[in-house]
């Protein structure tokens, strides 16, 4: 289950001083490399990461070097130690992560993936070096009007698993499934959404780094070329479905409300939804020119 | 977990399957929300591994509806557990013949014609993974396999029957015929498996007129009867036990670092460093893993001892639960090893039904047991953390260290894992004591070592000698390369090892003498490629392998894998650009450094000595 919680209201914690890329931070003991890189004001890059997720480490983009270490550690998940020194800005950082960027570059969509093409000139990945290789395209995922899947666009974060799963949801509608290269989010052989344990939460949406799982109204938007998030509006309000007071944030684009998310920094719902308060917008743009 | 299943139903041979591996008391989803709930479905997680194997054994794949029953018996999300039928390459998650036929495409095979019987095999029956109708045998189906561990008898196959009960065997030195006998009739059609001792040429005499080194770990593969505990005990047997009883666990592990063995899975980390780590958590219980799923491609070392004599596995596991607190241990055996898992299983029933496993064993005053677990084709199940997820029913993939196994291993509990050859050490070890084993062997590596030789030599099989031996001393023993041909290279390690030339063959098979060498004794394997192998070809062959058997949970070793074997391919079939060269030291290196586990990080290995050493590719 969820560990920030925990630790929350757990008693002070001692303090750790580490090395990064040469000064001394102080940060609480049990924090993650990538906590002191924050604290430090080191930007490190991550895609798999995800701040109410236990981190699976598996996209490697936010690995550092750390001294007696042979290899690169991933910073998102090992504990900072006593004395530990850290550099994040090295010639073997620079390649891993670029490297990491080519090769999901190379094989999968990361059009919808904010942040991404700005990392790929950071850091001079070419993903297109490869030539004509293996990549994980497929037909998009459409079997239910709430949400559309896209694992065209799927890094493999593992975070909609774990949302859908022991983390938040405790659905478990999807998992991880077949083997290397072939490995695909996938309910039960692959059944549609509707026949699988699916609620449609959303909360899959929430933690998704890529665009692979979309609001229905937004791939539809993209798709007819009408989504611009520089004209939309976010505003906070409250849930009005039950007693609960989840926090909503609602994405408006010309007046319409185009998708809804939830803070992932609210103690309540740490970013998490139930299907009213993710998709039971629609009641609210009947704009009496049905209902008279 | 207030859990939705499927709707299919199962059939009657399903609910069979599973009411053999499930006690009759683990159903219901009713009975269990009320007792327990949740809490007692994590407990019989680690059932998942057997069940699927009892479907898959019985019904020959695994069915919505037997996927569906086995998660309301276990209270298991069906899409948890499709992610990990789909995970091991035995499950088969979409309806097949019941009969399968693997036939061996990886390396040892490679260099004994299994490209040319791979062929033929497609030729006679189509396509693998689908029904051979076109050779009018709608109830098989072949498919190619990696390494078999059959490697002395190479090229190989293994038959599967689905049904009650299933049926397996192995097909050694295969031709098409016998590929064609096997896919037509089943296995009863099957010549006789050779016993395990042929494995291991040091045991038939005359061997090396005289110079034959003296047996340690081997010595009573082809002297006891394997599933004979009275002929085990007639042979020695239990004598280390009560040895280790007589100076208690501190010495025991004290005599085992004294030893100065090292781990022989690949790692080479002191085992006695392990076992005080292990020793000293206060966390209980304590598990001990030992580790039979060797896979690497080459290696076969483990399955002779298991399938010639288990009974040391069973006395060496029990020592070290002794020693380090552990009352229970499993053996985690690769799923194609049909006789060393059955010799092993009843080698321990018998032990259990005499008490030298159980509450007290041998009315020492302590308690042990052990149980098996049956991988199911999966090479990183062999990664010391991958283990752990799949014995507790998990999908077979390793986590990032720290945390160490010995601390938080199998179920979250201290855990020893060790190979199986590092294990049975133990044995020579408590009978001769740690500085006497330190004695054999050279100052920087204790003991003798068990290589696995193959490829072009003239008698292929597993070979014990003291450390110090060169590796040409070695191909010597095993009748060096066959007349009117000569040695081109030969790859240390396997798949995740390197190559070393012929003109350096002179290098000592010591941890030390690798290193200074630049290469690794990995597993053991020590394959002979001679002049007439095809190296871009085998090259690609190692590629496939680590695409086939990575995770896939990693970036660096998912995708690196797949841009690794496609830039062969280019050059192989292709022009050799110097582009293809540097992009495969670009992903090497990515891999190298930043891949989770151990698998990623070598997947790189042998083909980078290919090019820097042998000078191929380019």
């Amino acid at each position: 289950m969820n560990t920030r919680q925990e630790t929350s209201v757990a008693a002070p914690r001692r303090a750790v001083m580490v090395q990064i890329d040469g000064d001394e931070v102080k940060v609480p003991e049990g924090s993650t490399i990538l906590d002191a890189c924050t604290a430090h004001g080191t930007a490190v890059p991550t895609l798999c990461y995800g701040e109410t997720i236990d981190p699976v480490n598996a996209c490697r983009l936010c690995v550092v070097e750390v001294e007696n270490n042979r290899v690169l550690v991933p910073s998102c998940s090992r504990k900072v130690e006593p004395g530990m020194v850290v550099k994040t800005d090295t010639a073997r950082t620079r390649h891993s992560r670029k490297m990491v960027l080519e090769l999901l570059g190379s094989s999968v969509d990361l059009s919808t993936a904010p942040r991404v093409g700005e990392w790929m000139q950071q850091y001079g990945a070419d993903p297109t070096r490869y030539g004509v290789g293996a990549t994980v395209a497929q037909p998009v995922k459409i079997d239910n009007e709430l949400y559309v899947r896209d694992y065209a666009k799927c890094i493999l974060c593992y975070k909609c698993v774990d949302a859908c799963g022991t983390e938040w949801q405790n659905t478990f509608a999807i998992a991880v499934s077949g083997r290397g290269f072939d490995v695909r989010i996938s309910t039960e052989f692959d059944v549609e959404l509707p026949e699988s344990a699916c609620v449609y939460c959303g909360n899959c949406i929430a933690v998704c780094p890529t665009g692979a799982l979309m609001f229905t109204t937004e791939y539809d938007m993209r798709s007819a070329g009408t989504w611009d998030e520089s004209v939309q509006q976010q505003t906070d309000t409250v849930c009005p479905y039950c007693g609960v007071g989840c926090n909503l944030t609602l994405h408006t684009q010309d007046n319409t409300i185009v998708k809804v998310t939830s803070p992932f920094d609210r103690s309540l719902t740490s970013g998490n939804l139930c299907i009213k308060g993710r998709f039971g917008f629609q009641h609210v743009q009947s704009r009496g020119d049905t209902v008279r | 977990m207030d859990l939705r299943f499927p709707q299919a139903e199962p059939t009657l041979s399903e609910v069979q399957a599973l009411d053999v591996v499930l006690a009759p008391s683990t159903v219901a989803e009713g009975w269990q929300r009320q007792h327990g709930g949740a809490h007692r479905a994590r407990e019989l997680r680690h059932l998942l591994l057997p069940s699927l194997h009892a479907l898959q054994a019985r019904v020959g794949w695994i069915s919505p509806g037997g996927l569906g029953e086995l998660c309301r018996r276990l209270d298991v999300p069906p899409a948890e557990a499709y992610g990990v039928a789909t995970f091991y390459a035995m499950f088969i998650t979409e309806q097949r013949p019941t009969r399968v036929v693997h036939v061996c495409a990886d390396l040892v095979c490679h260099t004994r014609g299994a490209g040319a019987l791979l062929d033929a095999v497609e030729a006679e029956f189509g396509a693998p993974d689908q029904a051979c109708d076109q050779a009018g045998v709608g109830t098989a189906f072949w498919k190619p396999s990696p390494c078999l561990g059959l490697c002395e008898r190479a090229p190989a196959a293994l038959i599967v029957e689905a049904g009650d009960p299933a049926h397996e065997a192995v097909i050694s030195m295969a031709t098409v015929a016998d590929i064609s006998v096997a896919v037509r009739q089943g296995t009863h059609a099957v010549a006789a498996e050779a016993p395990p001792e042929a494995a291991v040429p040091q045991t038939v005499s005359p061997f090396g007129a005289g110079t034959t080194p003296e047996l340690v770990l081997l010595a009573r593969v082809g002297k006891v009867d394997p599933l004979s505990l009275d002929d085990f005990r007639a042979h020695g047997g239990y004598l280390a036990l009560r040895a280790a009883v007589a100076m208690g666990p501190t010495a025991v592990i004290r005599e085992v670092t004294d030893s100065q063995l090292v781990g022989r899975g690949g790692a080479a980390f002191p085992a006695g460093r392990k076992w005080q780590a292990v020793a000293g958590q206060p966390a209980r219980p304590h598990y001990l893993v030992c580790n039979a799923d060797e896979s690497e491609p080459g290696t076969f070392k483990d399955r002779v001892i298991l399938e010639g004599d288990p009974y040391s596995v069973i006395e060496a596991m029990t020592i070290a639960g002794y020693a380090t607190g552990c009352e229970l241990g499993f053996v985690y055996i690769r799923g194609e090893y049909p006789r060393a898992l059955s010799h092993l299983q009843i080698a321990i029933d018998a032990a259990r039904h005499r008490g030298f496993l159980g509450p007290d064993v041998m009315g020492l005053g302590f308690a042990f047991d052990i149980q098996v677990v049956r991988g199911a084709g999966a090479y990183i199940c062999g990664e010391e953390t991958a283990i752990f997820a799949s014995i507790e029913g998990y999908r077979g993939e390793p986590r990032s260290k720290p945390p160490y196994p010995v601390e938080v291993g199998l179920f979250g509990k201290p855990t020893l894992v060790n190979n199986v050859e590092t294990l049975v050490n133990v044995l020579p070890i408590m009978l001769r004591g740690g500085p006497a084993f330190a004695a054999i062997g050279t100052t920087g590596s204790s003991g003798t070592k068990l290589f696995c030789v193959s490829g072009s030599v003239k008698t292929a099989g597993v070979y014990e000698v003291p450390f110090g031996a060169t590796l040409r001393e070695l191909l010597d023993m095993a009748g060096g390369v066959p007349a009117g041909r000569s040695l081109r290279a030969v790859l240390l390690g396997g798949a995740a090892g390197s190559f070393v030339r012929a003109d350096e063959i002179d290098v000592a098979l010591t941890f030390e003498g690798v290193r200074a060498a630049g290469t690794t004794l990995g597993s053991g394997v020590v394959l002979a490629l001679d002049d007439s192998v095809d190296l871009p070809t085998f090259l690609r062959r190692i590629a496939a392998f680590f695409r086939d058997e990575s995770c896939g949970q990693c970036v660096p070793c998912r995708v690196g894998t797949v841009r690794q074997e496609e830039a062969l391919v280019r050059l192989t079939v292709g022009s050799r650009q110097a582009h293809d060269i540097q992009l495969l030291r670009d992903v090497g290196e990515v891999m190298r450094d930043a891949s989770i586990c151990g698998f990623g990080q070598s997947a790189w290995n042998a083909i980078e000595s290919a090019i820097d050493r042998l000078g191929a590719l380019t």
